[in-house]
């Protein structure tokens, strides 16, 4: 296969392969799948957005003059059902992972491609029944379902949301088992589990959390919604149950959900970075450990959600110290990133401005995270604006970063084109300031002490609330230029090269957009992965 | 269109098992919260499950107990006749059977222990929750297994020694659903029954 040949326009690809509605909804393609996925996440994307658009809007002012409670509470129980299950959790492993974990191994498919097909439609399903919820009048529990809220006195469409949110855990739950039977059969020969790229080490680790924790969500879910049909169970305390039960059963998956949000994109950083600091991961044997390390430490750590719940004071020792357990190896991932910059020859092109400031935020996300894992700082801070600020910094600064810097880094294979370089850096640097400017006031809010979920607020909160609105409408415009240029790309970009970044891994062998069976010819491994050579 | 991602009817095959043994994983930890639910609420409310399981039928659980394990012993000559390119037919539907008279006497135990439930209130309301929830989880997963013993049987013929992968992945899938028996057997019919 020559040089001139492989940048070919007209090589047949996985986009011209068919042009119909049906060729798209029938494939088995995992490139198309994931194509799939990322209109249906985008949609979803922007649904979560114009929810918090209002509460932010909202927020501008101490009165709470803009919304009703009833509605404000049904506006942050959207934003939050909606972002976390139907856009972040999918967004790098159902996307990206779909998209590059064949590629990036060497094989043709995912190893169950017509399950792969089938998982979309499942998600498209679950969101079906959430978007009815919507429509019906919404619902007003937040996005954890506490119980005994949501089982006895809540009054709004809770049993609509649950089906939902239980069937798009079938969709993780099948991405997942794919991405680990992937892995595990169809690797190129020569590509041993040490050769493979960190971000198939990410998506693994993700995978094992998919598999192990979702099912426990749908099932405690499946019990919530029995409790409010039948009035009989076991998390209401007036029926005899307990509550903290339900807590328990819930943060055994959400807490281990966070890690589904940030291990991917952790992997995410591991690729872009390299190939912009042209020099290979520093500590890559580390780097997958930590990677394995977070993802099963990830799953003892549940209870430091309950520290003032009345769980008992040790269980909230052990779980105080596991949750500082996990900050080893997230460090040992931030020191080796910033290791690998070291000498580097450092371009700062839009991905990699996106991978930086991923690690920037995640930093800061993860340390404040560690004053909340601390018992006595917890009680004054939990169910403050810093515990919003904190995991804003992880799920938004850290995940939806690092998928945007995805997005950009990938798009000249995903799309044969190249995104507009000058805008893409512009729009990294709104989002940066934008999300710095929404979110960092909310630390020094919770700080104060302002409470979440208020649709109203004492003035003297007023002007750390404008800065924030503010920034969501700086924020707002950052994540719709992407949109916009990249959809112009999509028809006017520059073609794009097999590999535009002079980057190692084998998905950058194949042509951009890569032929139906992504390899003319099965490719062997005889190199570890990020092989870079510095610029001289 | 769709080409095979594998290069060899070997790799399908061990991918197809690791596929089946994820998705057990997966199952198991779908029965995690009522498992755990279960173990709160014994310890919370002891003497109350000592007395709902006082209320079981023994004898048709036991006689259950007995049938599910006997199923699990012809799914799996099921299976050896696959891989030995025997008939499979006659296995299969005894397994089926075995599986329907269970889900029989499960059903009118069920019956049976209604107006009980229904009148039962607090621990016991509890212990009658989890039954119904439990075994009536496992119940669902034997009817879906019933669907694929009879999706099995109608293409009985295409299996061979070559290729039994469904009926291979059918077993293991029985032979789970049959555990979990094992498991909710002790843990509603037999509380201290001897005392």
């Amino acid at each position: 296969m020559d040089q001139k040949n492989r940048d070919s326009p007209y090589l047949p690809n996985y986009l011209t392969e068919g042009f119909t509605l049906r060729s798209w909804l029938t494939t088995n393609d995992h490139k198309r799948i994931a194509i799939l996925y990322m209109v249906a996440i985008t949609a979803f994307f922007f649904l979560g957005g114009a929810a918090a658009t209002l509460m932010r809007l909202e927020l501008a002012t101490p009165a709470g003059d803009v919304v009703s409670a009833e509605t404000y509470n049904k506006l942050f129980t959207i934003h939050g059902v909606v972002m976390v299950w139907f856009f972040l959790i999918p967004s790098i492993p159902a996307v990206l992972g779909n998209f590059l974990v064949p590629l990036m191994i060497g094989a043709r498919d995912m190893a169950f491609p017509r399950l792969n097909l089938t998982s979309w439609y499942i998600y498209v399903l679950g969101g079906i029944f959430t978007v009815a919820a919507l429509i019906a009048g919404g619902v007003d529990t937040g996005w954890t379902f506490y119980t005994p809220y949501s089982t006895t006195f809540s009054n709004s469409n809770v049993i609509l949301v649950i089906v939902g949110v239980f069937i798009t855990g079938f969709s993780s739950i099948l991405t997942g088992l794919n991405i680990i039977v992937t892995v595990h059969k169809l690797r190129a020969p020569g590509l041993t589990w040490f050769r493979l790229p960190l971000f198939i080490w990410a998506n693994y680790a993700t995978s094992l959390i998919l598999l192990l924790a979702t099912p426990v969500l749908a099932m405690t879910l499946t019990l919530v919604a029995l409790e409010r049909l039948l009035h009989i169970g076991i998390f209401d305390p007036a029926l005899g149950g307990d509550p903290l039960l339900f807590q328990h059963l819930f943060w055994f998956y959400s807490h281990p959900a966070v890690y589904i949000m940030v291990l991917p994109a952790m992997g995410v950083a591991s690729e872009i970075i390299p190939c912009f600091a042209r020099r290979p991961v520093f500590g890559y044997r580390f780097m997958a450990y930590a990677i394995l390390g977070i993802a099963s430490i990830g799953f003892l750590v549940w209870g430091h959600h309950m520290f003032v719940s009345g769980q008992s004071m040790y269980a909230g020792m052990v779980f105080s110290m596991l949750s500082f357990m996990v900050a080893i190896p997230s460090a040992i991932k931030v020191f080796n990133w910033t290791a690998t910059l070291y000498k580097g020859s450092i371009t700062f092109s839009a991905p990699m401005l996106y991978a930086l400031g991923f690690v920037g935020l995640f930093l800061i996300g993860g340390l404040t995270g560690l004053f909340l894992a601390s018992l006595a700082l917890d009680v004054h801070l939990t169910d403050t604006y810093f515990v919003i600020a904190h995991f804003h910094y992880i799920m938004v600064g850290g995940s939806v970063m690092a998928y945007l810097g995805a997005i950009h880094f990938w798009w000249p294979k995903i799309s044969g084109r190249m995104y507009p370089e000058i805008m893409g850096r512009i729009a990294a640097l709104t989002i940066f300031f934008g999300f710095n400017l929404t979110f960092f006031p909310q630390y020094l809010l919770g700080w104060l002490g302002m409470p979440r979920r208020y649709h109203e607020y004492p003035p003297e909160f007023t002007l750390l609330n404008l800065f924030s609105s503010a920034g969501a409408a700086v924020l707002a415009v950052g994540y719709l230029l992407p949109l916009c240029y990249l959809s112009w790309s999509l028809f006017f970009g520059r073609r794009a090269g097999a590999n535009p970044w002079g980057a190692t891994g084998l998905e950058w062998q194949t042509s951009s957009p890569p032929p139906p069976h992504n390899f003319e010819h099965e490719p062997h491994v005889t190199r570890m992965p990020y092989d870079y050579q510095p610029v001289r | 269109m769709t080409t095979s991602p594998f290069d060899s009817a070997l790799e399908r095959r061990e991918a197809s098992l690791l596929g089946m043994w994820a998705f057990l994983a997966t199952e198991l930890m779908f029965f995690g919260p009522l498992f755990f639910g279960y173990v709160h609420a014994r310890i919370a409310q002891g003497d109350a499950f000592v007395a709902g399981s006082h209320h079981m039928h023994i004898v048709l659980g036991t006689l259950n107990t007995a049938i599910l394990m006997t199923s699990s012993l012809t799914m799996a000559l099921a299976v050896r006749a696959a891989r030995d390119t025997r008939p499979v037919r006659t296995w299969l539907a005894l397994t089926a059977l075995l599986g329907l008279v269970f889900l029989g006497i499960k059903a009118s135990e069920w019956l049976m222990e209604l107006g009980e439930a229904a009148n039962a209130s607090g621990g016991e309301a509890r212990f009658y929750f989890l039954y119904y929830a439990m075994t009536g989880l496992h119940a669902v997963h034997l009817t879906i297994g019933l669907g694929v013993l009879a999706w099995l049987w109608v293409h009985a013929r295409r299996f061979s020694a070559a290729y039994h992968m469904p009926v291979e992945l059918t077993g293991l899938y029985w032979h789970f659903v049959d555990i979990v028996w094992v498991f909710l057997y002790p843990m509603f019919y037999l509380l201290e029954r001897y005392r």
